[in-house]
């Protein structure tokens, strides 16, 4: 990560960049969904992420002096603090839903208490966001429920994906040693001490989707300090392609 | 079984006070769906503050061999509108 980042730079950064990496993940859909119908609300979805980065972006950038497209386009891997969980591969339809309900429970108490911050813009950008997040969550845990509780197949597809991202969840309530200050200053909340409550609401909704919430040991995951898995650099070549290939290239 | 999902109507109210139109249909498996397919497939510009489903099996239609005995009737029946009024001019938003 770049030694002139502040505390607040990188929680922004983080923020934007799990927001992109996952939108941009739910764009690969486009034009590949299930029906008509899902290809369209996973691309809202999309959609609505990115423009939730641009607006960490636009802030960060006006304290770093960079444009959000700078940031978005032209930091390297190892400067993207997004989590683990955000950059895994589509895979199925589970596996892309799975992705959704643990990112959205997240973001749903991340944006709640970001909501009360002292930090003005920060908290003007979490109630922009929380309108979109509370459609996100009720959107990936209806289908949890419906496809955990619906066929044999869909059953065994679900629980698949749940045994493959569970691991991935703990690195998202880890709270980072460079934000001690931002949560003394009740900038950010302590994110830690989101995690108990919002554990039982998942179990609720996956008790009613008769799958079973795997007992498995958080991955040493390291998103937060731009170490990532094998997958975000394919990502990133194809999201900075075009800046990568023709600079400063505009509409 | 059937592997199709059932057809919906879609019905959106495009503000407050006016009444909803049909905007076109979705395939989905219960109401629940239809109405979230609905959100993200109709309303995404803005267009409704209200969402109503049917599924397209309920709805029942005239025959179009019928049209003609239907609604041709009506076509020179002009004094049925109301254009012939004299409106005072306090009268406004008619």
């Amino acid at each position: 990560m770049d030694e002139q980042w502040q505390p607040l730079d990188h929680f922004l950064l983080m923020r934007g960049d799990d927001c992109l990496i996952l939108g941009h993940r739910l764009s690969e859909w486009c034009g590949h969904g299930p029906i008509l119908e899902q290809d369209m609300a996973l691309t809202n979805i999309s959609l609505d992420l990115i423009g939730q980065a641009r607006l960490y972006y636009q802030l960060a950038g006006e304290r770093l002096g960079r444009s959000e497209d700078q940031l978005a386009y032209l930091r390297n891997e190892r400067n993207y603090l997004n989590a683990w969980l955000v950059e895994q591969p589509n895979g199925d339809f589970a596996h892309t839903i799975v992705r959704q309900f643990f990112f959205d429970w997240y973001e749903n108490a991340l944006l709640e208490a970001l909501e009360r911050s002292k930090n003005d813009r920060l908290a003007a950008i979490a109630a922009k966001s929380l309108k979109e997040a509370r459609y996100h969550r009720q959107y990936s845990c209806e289908w949890v429920i419906r496809l955990g509780d619906g066929t044999e197949e869909s059953h065994r597809r679900m629980q698949a994906a749940l045994d493959r991202l569970t691991p991935y969840v703990g690195e998202l309530y880890q709270n980072h040693a460079f934000h001690a200050s931002l949560i003394d200053d009740q900038v950010i909340p302590d994110i830690a001490g989101l995690w108990s409550p919002i554990e039982q609401q998942m179990v609720e909704v996956i008790r009613e989707s008769t799958l079973t919430f795997p007992v498995m040991p958080s991955l040493p995951a390291r998103g937060r300090e731009g170490i990532h898995t094998e997958h975000l650099g394919f990502v990133l070549t194809e999201l900075q392609y075009m800046q990568r290939a023709y600079p400063g290239s505009t509409w | 079984m059937q592997s199709e999902w059932p057809l919906w109507e879609v019905f959106i109210r495009p503000k407050n006070g006016l009444h909803h139109i049909h905007a076109g249909s979705l395939h989905a498996a219960d109401a629940v769906m239809a109405i979230q397919s609905a959100r993200d497939v109709y309303t995404r510009r803005n267009e409704g503050v209200s969402i109503w489903v049917v599924e397209s099996i309920h709805l029942h239609a005239s025959d179009p061999d019928d049209a003609d005995m239907l609604f041709e009737p009506a076509k020179d029946k002009i004094y049925r509108h109301p254009t012939f009024y004299e409106l005072p001019d306090e009268v406004k938003h008619m």
